[in-house]
């Protein structure tokens, strides 16, 4: 039987690494766990010189180890059938390597995970789309999850009602850019350049983007010869993602999905507290060493703060200064957790 | 191979609704999908509404499939999901984790929608076991994907590829309707039903790429899988879903019975094969 987490005394933090410094700087700076991925497909942050060899994670597990922290491997892309044998060896390898738990999302993956390594936890990661008690349920029967990433497309108010239900603990995002789409329901990378985060672990590949420099110092982004945004002189350019361009609808050149930004739920922590949220995630294994760091520290402090005086939570500027300096397009927002945003 | 109509992405007046379907019941096609698939907002019709229409029409003699939500967030959708499933006299299609465990618990077999993310033989097994009988392929899964299950050791259920139609892209809290009109999502004004064949979107450059439609966002162009009919034939797909638009759907139904009944595959009228192909969905890939 599942056991009520409820009662669970703190929240936990999760913390993104791409990298060994990384991994470090995440348990330096007050990291509860920190999340990696192989150097392959199998994890949703596939990006060339980013992640871990068995090498690196070994090193990584006994360095997190050694203070009390926990390792999470994420392996939570969709596996073909002819590739899903590659999956199921990273499980294995995640196991044998002392891992303390799995981020997964593929139903055939978390199946073999469960029969072949019972006592290696199970996380449902945040691309298995799970956004009610239905179908947490079904997670927690099938393959006994320990804990479910939520998407980000619910608000406050229904977080809080999900974790009334009380079918595994929860997960949620607390600060990073934004998928605005429910994860694992998203194709747009995968319309325009056959590459998605489902089968590849790669939005907007690298390969596909092309600038274009314009006269007058206007710069155009393109991924796979579709018009992204264009940017006059001067003006910040981001990273062209379909969900982040400028487009025009009705005749108006907007940002028809969404802007630049990140996702910064400071505001809310007491709530997300008070609902009985079990950890809160960082985004970003494809950030650096001092994104790691300063988002983690942050977010330590803050929690700590809150800990010691919940009564009265007013988040420090300099705290949501330094964080909305690591943002995107340097600009955050309470995203789907405010009515407001949808 | 047999044709299904798809679930009806946007939102229509009820009239408009149940006018299409009138004419739908005659169309030459084996299944229908009901339902609203995109935004539990849209009231036009209710689920009982929708279940109504399902009873209706049965007297045509199509197997008739309630469609279920693709994102399902409030307790409120819930409780229609669960009406929908507890209805038991029609086949749900399962749209999301929350309508294959409520279909699981009561027993029911179910048509495993495209946004259930099944990418091998090892996850549809499982499904099979929860009571899958057939299953629509996701949107960026093709010829190759399928050679890959029937190379599998698992007993296939009945495939559904879509063959027709904007493709259903991306799922999102937001509405990108609203958005576009300067709307908030809680006043939207369900304007969506100005826009019955969605909301285009187009490039800085003028390229037609997207179509706004609530908070799903679908490609631009139509998919369209008349051409490789012989192919779809000779990887054993069961059936070909065309998801209706606001114009032409008669025409578009006719064109691919006429395909069934001569075995003669008809020349290229939608826009994109991409994903059957195995490439960018937005693609056109002529063999």
């Amino acid at each position: 039987m599942q056991v009520g987490f409820r009662g669970v005394d703190r929240m936990q933090l999760i913390c993104p690494a791409g990298s060994p410094p990384a991994l470090k700087a995440a348990v330096d700076n007050g990291a509860d766990a920190v999340y990696v991925g192989f150097r392959d497909q199998t994890n949703a942050r596939a990006f060339p010189g980013l992640n871990f060899t068995d090498a690196d994670l070994a090193a990584g597990i006994e360095y997190a180890h050694a203070r009390d922290r926990e390792i999470y491997v994420a392996l939570n892309t969709y596996a073909s059938s002819a590739r899903l044998n590659q999956w199921r060896a990273a499980v294995d390898r995640a196991a044998a390597l002392g891992a303390d738990a799995l981020i997964c999302a593929d139903l055939g993956v978390l199946d073999y995970g469960a029969r072949r390594h019972p006592g290696l936890r199970r996380h449902l990661s945040v691309q298995g789309s799970a956004t009610t008690h239905a179908a947490l349920r079904y997670y927690r029967e099938r393959f006994g999850i320990a804990r479910a990433v939520l998407p980000r497309v619910l608000s406050i108010e229904q977080v809080e009602r999900l974790c009334a239900h009380d079918v595994v603990p929860i997960e949620v995002f607390a600060f990073g850019s934004l998928c605005i789409m429910a994860e694992g329901r998203c194709q747009l990378s995968s319309y325009a350049t056959g590459v998605s985060p489902n089968r590849q672990g790669v939005c907007s590949p690298a390969r596909s983007v092309r600038w274009v420099e314009e006269p007058g110092g206007a710069r155009s982004a393109y991924l796979n010869e579709v018009l992204i945004d264009r940017f006059a002189a001067g003006e910040p350019a981001g990273y062209p993602v379909v969900c982040k361009g400028r487009y025009v609808v009705g005749g108006e050149t907007i940002h028809a999905l969404e802007e630049p930004t990140s996702l910064n739920t400071l505001d809310l922590l007491p709530r997300l507290e008070k609902a009985g949220v079990a950890a809160l995630k960082i985004e970003g294994r494809q950030r650096g060493q001092a994104y790691v760091a300063d988002v983690t520290r942050i977010c330590r402090q803050a929690l700590d703060r809150l800990r010691q005086r919940p009564q009265d939570w007013t988040p420090q500027a300099s705290w949501q200064r330094e964080l909305a300096r690591h943002a995107e397009g340097r600009q955050t927002t309470l995203g789907p957790y405010h009515r407001s945003w949808h | 191979m047999r044709l299904t109509l798809g679930p009806l992405q946007y939102f229509w007046s009820r009239q408009r609704v149940l006018a299409f379907y009138r004419e739908a019941a005659g169309w030459p096609v084996d299944v229908i999908y009901l339902g609203e698939t995109v935004c539990s907002k849209r009231r036009e019709l209710t689920t009982r509404d929708w279940i109504a229409l399902a009873e209706e029409l049965l007297a045509s003699d199509r197997e008739i499939v309630l469609s279920s939500l693709a994102l399902t967030e409030a307790e409120s959708e819930l409780s229609a999901l669960t009406r929908l499933v507890g209805d038991g006299r029609f086949r749900v299609e399962a749209n999301d984790m929350s309508a294959v465990q409520l279909l699981r618990e009561r027993g029911l077999p179910f048509v495993g929608g495209p946004t259930l993310n099944v990418y091998n033989h090892a996850a549809l097994r499982l499904l099979i076991e929860d009571g899958l009988q057939r299953w629509v392929l996701g949107v960026e899964q093709g010829r190759a994907e399928i050679e890959g299950f029937r190379a599998s050791d698992v007993v296939l259920p009945e495939l559904e590829v879509i063959a027709w139609g904007r493709l259903p892209l991306a799922f999102s809290a937001r509405c990108f309707t609203a958005r576009a009109l300067d709307l908030a999502k809680d006043e939207c004004g369900f304007r969506c039903i100005d826009y019955p064949n969605g909301l285009p979107l187009q490039t800085r450059e003028g390229a037609a790429f997207l179509t706004l439609n609530g908070v799903q966002v679908q490609s631009a162009g139509r998919c369209d899988l008349g051409p490789e009919l012989d192919e779809l034939q000779a990887v054993g797909v069961d059936l070909l879903r065309l998801y209706p638009q606001a114009e032409g759907m008669a025409e578009v139904v006719a064109r691919f019975r006429c395909a069934l009944d001569s075995g003669v595959a008809p020349p290229r009228a939608g826009e994109e094969n991409g994903y059957w192909r195995g490439t960018a969905g937005m693609r056109c890939v002529d063999q």
